[in-house]
């Protein structure tokens, strides 16, 4: 690790402040992601911002009809939340997907989606529920706010304060994880939402994105029998060591198959 | 350089530190306290498992500064005067352990799991482990340790660790 | 019986330090003033050292010292070398390309050394690490090892078609005649696929120098502290034999990657003699993916000719092994000595013929990993075996029992120079057969079906040759050392043993097994008996440990040096008893007087014996023996794995759902601790079969699994329940013990075990690592041949 400054603020403002203060300076949530990047030297911030003692970005609380997750809040919390469980299962799912448990007790909902690694799996859960991303400046729909590999809509000094998440009639997540790092290789959210079916997929692009074809299939028929007439086009997927384009694209129809099968209950 | 102060194992200490200093470098440097260990550069291995207040995390993706306050648990403060923890008498028992090595960590992260579920499922447990490498054991003895100390556990109820 | 006493599942004394976080590893030590070491690594996997430029870093802050290969030459710093001498068919010696301890002309892998940074702290280090400038000139990498041989590159300059050795084994006549007589052939193409080890404590050295006494410590994660000290000073030159001391303290797992000597703790240990400080060097994970020799990486093209019975007739193998960029401290034994000899498997084959091609390559050197060479012969003849069977229609189990060497053939000279010493094959088979209920598999298979998973059995009988080794066999065939074992018990005033061994424990259990030992041969408790190991200042020179031969071998020089023991005290007691040696017997850690009760505890003759108020005349004071073993043979360690097999036919993921291990290890001094090894290893070979692979990119030479983000390791949740039972077993005539050796059996016999399995299950063979996507593959193939290609 390179050596940088390091503030605790106590506040969102305090926070944006120093963001806006020290053009090189990054947040710190969970650090799950950033702290594994700069003890490889793969970046090297002048500060630090950590996220921690700002109570406010911490939590989850029913809002309308939905549920509204702090930024701040570890994946754990959203595992083990009886709310989540009650309002949104898949999310609870999806989040005890995640790593494994000391990953969830320090990894955020906002550090998550703030990194949009192609193979993360709450970028589904955001875009397949049609959430809405909170920050210090505006509210941004999911499906502006992942912009490409490893690219969100954030500005430099905006914060993520909490995602609102309207309740789906019914939703489910099923992930295909990489066997070394537990990342999805695929992960394919269903949710069947008051402004139609949504399907995101995770792992298999290079950023989130829906499957049109298959979200039209099931407004026809919401069963696992509607993938079966949608094609999957490799051309646009990623390949790597761990999977092939063609595998990827197989997987989603088999991962978009049991999701439907897990809404369904 | 900032100051931190924390309990570890029930003990106050303060030290200072660059801030790029990480919570296991901290207890195995500055405290002298290398029964934490490290077993890769990724967040993957749970050699360094701790817990920090009552929750376990990987000591290797936590700067010390981002602990200042808090309490800290490390396989050094298991056992109370003397007497092992169920779980480390297990893990003896069942030789969960051959090197060594993993051990630590693997202690830490099984005692979360028995502090949530009493009794978990041998499934729960095989599944909790995933943030914990082990190159020696085969992982059936350590989850054979882990369900009986499960057991004692809730024949004999410890004191809050 | 003894309580502790061999056989008894007793649990381990080294296991307190371990749970209380009091375990005392490499990096756990620190000395007062210690610096840095970082190494420079290469980041081309071929290419030419133009310049480095020292001075980009020396005004760097905490930067003492910069050493590079042409600093090391200077000081006269030998180049590693391999213990192992392999001719070739046509007679003519290895050809080993000159490895030294930090790169000069050339750098031939990624990860290869070539500088070392002395700072202050790790981190100025790892400053000036990053900073240093060195230019190179990119040179074309030889990557594949199948195209090796025609590579345009070449890895050492002076070695045509990058070609170490060409050689051969068995008879090939016979082999021929056998082959054109058959009724039928089975061949096939096999990878064994390239492994990294992945002990969880990555290596580490720490290196003092004395100038008072003129003297370096090296602390250091060795298997074989002895075999470090006689290699680093009698080819590194680091310091006299005498002059230098290696302790290898607690070390966090080893499975053959802490056995070699490496560049890093010569030049470790060189740095601190140099600058008169201590130095101090750890591994980082990702690192050591690249830097500790790895393991395996055979291709294979196999072929063997059976009767219409079933009866094998003959085997021929044609092997190309990967040797990486530099020859490694045994890498020339493990694909041939440590192979082709495995070749005949538990079975009667009349004749063998193996050749074997070793490459190098610009990847990182490969040398012994867990079984070394026999997880790769026992998987060429289990597949082999399997495919067979299927040719002809053969109930697998059966085919097996047709060709086991049958129990009364003991000792049985195979064609590849082996004598086994003893086996019951066919029992183990049964028992294990029994316990998997064989026969009601249909019934599980089709349960499987209408839950639409596709279910698999497997079977894989295994041979291991251990108790490495004859010193006189191993040296005509090519080996630099002796490979026997010593040990030196003895007594103190109290009563109490301290046992000294030039074994080492890192895992095995040693600290509890040789107490046990003690305990049974000298009678006393178990909790007296403490055993002292890896250090070269406390303990007798000793080969150290791998290849599963600690028990049999090291285990066997403590009951012979027990024994001289006895008979002394023998002595004494007769003295103090006032009776003739001859009418002294012992039993349990008592001398009587045949027919008497007149006695005296061992205690009391230890004390006699150093406090010699009463002595006999003649005889020297003080209770202590040392002894060496040098065993008549190896040992052959046998048995059977079933394993079965859940494929998901949606997404070719396979589940290992049942596992029965009978192993015949001949006699076991602690269950608890030989099954805990078979659990061990069976996983590092379900790892093998499943998940693990270390891919190069076949243009740049990057290693693409550098990290456990890519590299898969076997998770708690990939492994099932373990059914483990030890057959009645052979004991090994090899040693008075009678065992055998346990800790390799796992990772030979699961391999093919589980590929059996899987072939079971879907009906084709796949490559190791059976990924999902290589299963659903094949499974593709055989559902929609046309959308095969
Ligand atoms: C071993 C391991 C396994 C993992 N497995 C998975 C997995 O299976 N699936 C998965 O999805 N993830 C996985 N992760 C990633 C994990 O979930 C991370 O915790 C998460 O991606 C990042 O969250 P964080 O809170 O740790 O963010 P940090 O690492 O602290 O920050 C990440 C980035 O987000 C920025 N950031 C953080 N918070 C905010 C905010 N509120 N507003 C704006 N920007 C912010 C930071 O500046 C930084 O650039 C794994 C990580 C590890 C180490
Ligand atoms: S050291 Fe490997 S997870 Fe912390
Ligand atoms: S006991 Fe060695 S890594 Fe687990």
């Amino acid at each position: 690790m390179y050596a940088f400054d390091y503030h605790r603020p106590q506040s969102l403002d305090e926070a944006a402040r120093l963001l806006r203060e020290r053009p090189e300076a990054k947040l710190l949530a969970g650090g799950h992601t950033l702290l594994p990047t700069l003890k490889q030297r793969l970046a090297q911030p002048s500060d630090l911002v950590d996220l921690g003692a700002i109570a406010e970005l911490r939590g989850i609380r029913e809002e309308g009809n939905g549920l509204t997750i702090g930024a701040a809040t570890p994946h754990g919390e959203v595992e083990t939340s009886e709310l989540v469980r009650r309002l949104i299962p898949a999310l609870a799912e999806l989040a005890g997907e995640i790593g494994d448990p000391q990953v969830r007790n320090r990894g955020t909902l906002g550090g998550s989606i703030a990194n949009n690694d192609p193979a993360a799996d709450w970028p589904a859960g955001v875009v397949g529920c049609g959430a809405v991303v909170r920050t210090t400046r505006r509210e941004i729909a999911a499906d502006d706010f992942f912009t490409g590999m490893c690219e969100t809509a954030l500005e430099p000094d905006e914060i993520i304060t909490a995602v609102h998440f309207p309740r789906p009639k019914r939703a489910g997540y099923a992930k295909f994880p990489n066997p070394a790092s537990r990342y999805a290789v695929v992960g394919v959210f269903v949710a069947e939402t008051d402004d139609g079916v949504r399907v995101a997929v995770t792992g298999a692009g290079p950023c989130v994105f829906r499957l049109t074809a298959l979200e039209q299939a099931l407004t026809a028929d919401f069963t696992p029998n509607a993938v079966d007439g949608i094609e999957v086009d490799a051309a646009e997927l990623n390949a790597d060591i761990h999977a092939s384009a063609d595998y990827r694209a197989h997987l989603v129809k088999v991962m978009a198959k049991r999701a439907i099968q897990k809404a369904l209950g | 350089m900032p100051q931190v102060r924390m309990r570890v194992n029930g003990r106050e200490v303060s030290g200072e530190v660059e801030p790029r200093t990480l919570l296991v470098e901290f207890l195995r440097e500055h405290l002298g306290l290398t029964g934490t260990h490290v077993g890769c550069d990724t967040s993957q291995c749970g050699c360094c498992v701790v817990h920090v207040d009552g929750r376990s995390v990987k000591s290797c993706t936590l700067l010390a500064v981002q602990c200042d306050g808090a309490e800290v648990l490390t396989i050094e403060g298991l056992a109370r005067n003397g007497e092992l923890h169920p779980l480390q008498r297990a893990f003896h028992e069942c030789h969960g352990l051959q090197c060594g090595f993993c051990t630590p960590g693997m202690i830490m992260s099984a005692l979360e799991l028995l502090q949530r579920n009493p009794s978990p499922s041998e499934g729960e447990v095989r599944a909790w482990l995933e943030g914990n490498l082990c190159r020696c054991t085969g992982y059936h003895n350590i989850v054979r340790a882990i369900l009986r100390a499960a057991e004692e556990m809730r024949e004999a109820p410890q004191p809050a660790a | 019986m003894v309580e502790k006493g061999i056989g008894q599942p007793v649990p381990r004394k080294e296991d307190r330090r371990f749970v209380t976080g009091r375990g005392r590893y490499t990096d756990d030590i620190n000395l007062p003033g210690q610096l840095h070491a970082v190494f420079v690594r290469s980041p081309h996997a071929h290419a030419r050292i133009r310049r480095i430029d020292k001075d980009s870093v020396l005004g760097m802050p905490g930067v003492v010292a910069v050493l590079t290969g042409a600093d090391a030459e200077a000081d006269g710093i030998g180049p590693l070398i391999c213990g192992w001498m392999i001719h070739s068919r046509d007679g003519s010696p290895m050809k080993m390309g000159t490895h030294r301890v930090l790169a000069t002309d050339k750098v031939r892998y990624v990860g290869d050394r070539v500088a070392c940074i002395v700072a202050e702290t790790p981190h100025q280090a790892r400053d000036a690490a990053e900073a240093l400038v060195v230019e190179y000139e990119e040179l074309e990498p030889v990557v594949d090892l199948a195209t090796a041989h025609d590579a345009p590159a070449r890895v050492h300059d002076d070695i045509p078609h990058n070609l170490c050795y060409d050689w051969e084994l068995g008879d090939r006549a016979a082999v021929d005649e056998a082959f054109a007589r058959a009724a039928k052939v089975v061949s096939l193409d096999l990878t064994n696929n390239r492994l990294v080890p992945n002990a969880m404590e990555p290596r580490a050295a720490l290196a003092a120098y004395d100038p008072g006494k003129d003297e370096i410590t090296l602390y250091l994660t060795s298997q074989n502290p002895h075999v470090h000290r006689l290699v680093m000073s009698a080819f590194n030159n680091i310091a006299p034999e005498h002059k230098l001391r290696v302790v290898a303290p607690d070390v966090g797992g080893g499975f053959g990657s802490k056995i070699f000597i490496y560049g890093e703790e010569c030049v470790v240990a060189w740095a601190a003699r140099r600058l008169g400080r201590p130095v101090k060097w750890r591994e980082e994970r990702s690192e050591a993916f690249l830097a500790d020799a790895h393991g395996r990486d055979h291709l294979t093209h196999a072929e063997m000719a059976v009767d219409e019975d079933g009866r094998i007739l003959a085997l021929r193998v044609d092997t190309k092994a990967n040797l990486g960029a530099y020859m490694s401290t045994f890498s020339s034994a493990i694909p041939t000595y440590l192979y082709a000899p495995l070749l005949s498997g538990q079975y009667r084959i009349p004749a063998i013929y193996a050749r074997v091609r070793t490459y190098y390559t610009n990847t990182t050197p490969v040398d012994a990993y867990r079984g070394a060479g026999r997880p790769e012969a026992c998987y060429v003849v289990e597949t082999l075996v399997d495919a067979a069977a299927r040719e002809l229609g053969l109930d697998r189990a059966e085919i097996r029992r047709r060709n086991f060497i049958p129990k009364d053939a003991f000792p049985y000279e195979t064609p590849v120079i082996m004598t086994y010493d003893s086996g019951d094959y066919a029992t183990c088979l049964e028992r294990a057969l029994e316990l998997a209920d064989y026969a009601g598999f249909e019934q599980r298979r089709r349960e499987a079906a209408a839950r639409g998973k596709l279910r698999g059995i497997g079977i894989a009988c295994y041979i291991e040759a251990c108790g490495i080794a004859p010193s006189q066999a191993a040296i005509s065939l090519g080996a630099g050392v002796g490979l026997w074992e010593s040990a030196e018990v003895r007594f103190t005033h109290t009563g109490k043993v301290q046992v000294f061994t030039g074994t080492h424990t890192h895992g095995q259990g040693h600290e509890t097994t040789f107490s046990q030992l003690v305990a049974e041969a000298l009678g006393v408790p178990f909790e007296d008996v403490e055993v002292i190991h890896g250090d070269t200042a406390a303990t007798p020179v000793g080969m150290g440990t791998y290849g599963s031969r600690s028990q049999a071998v090291g285990g066997e020089a403590i009951l012979r040096a027990c024994n001289k023991i006895i008979e002394k005290g023998k002595k004494i007691a007769a003295h103090l008893l006032e009776a003739s040696d001859a009418d002294i017997e012992f039993e349990a850690g008592t001398f009587r007087v045949k027919g008497t009760d007149r006695q005296k505890t061992i205690q009391e003759v230890a004390f006699a014996a150093y406090v010699p108020s009463s002595y006999p005349p003649d005889l020297e004071p003080g209770l202590e023996a040392s002894a060496f073993f040098d065993p008549p043979n190896f040992t052959f360690p046998s048995g059977t794995y079933v394993c079965e097999v859940e494929v998901d036919p949606e997404t070719g993921q396979v589940s290992v759902e049942k596992w029965v291990a009978v192993d015949d290890f001949g006699r076991v001094i602690n269950p608890l601790i030989v099954e805990g090894q078979v659990h061990g290893g069976v996983v590092q070979g379900l790892g093998q079969a499943l998940l693990e692979h270390a891919i190069y990119d076949r243009e740049s030479g990057q290693l693409l699994t550098g990290s456990f983000m890519d590299y898969a390791m076997p998770r708690a949740d990939h492994v099932p329940d373990f059914v483990v039972e030890f057959a009645p077993g052979s004991p090994s005539p090899s040693n008075s013990l009678g065992a055998k050796g346990a800790g390799e059996a796992g990772a030979i016999g699961a391999p093919p075990a589980i590929m059996n399995a899987i072939w079971d299950a879907i009906g084709v063979r796949v490559e190791m690592p059976a990924t999902p996507e290589r299963v659903w593959r094949a499974l593709q193939s055989v559902r929609m041949p046309q959308a095969a290609e």
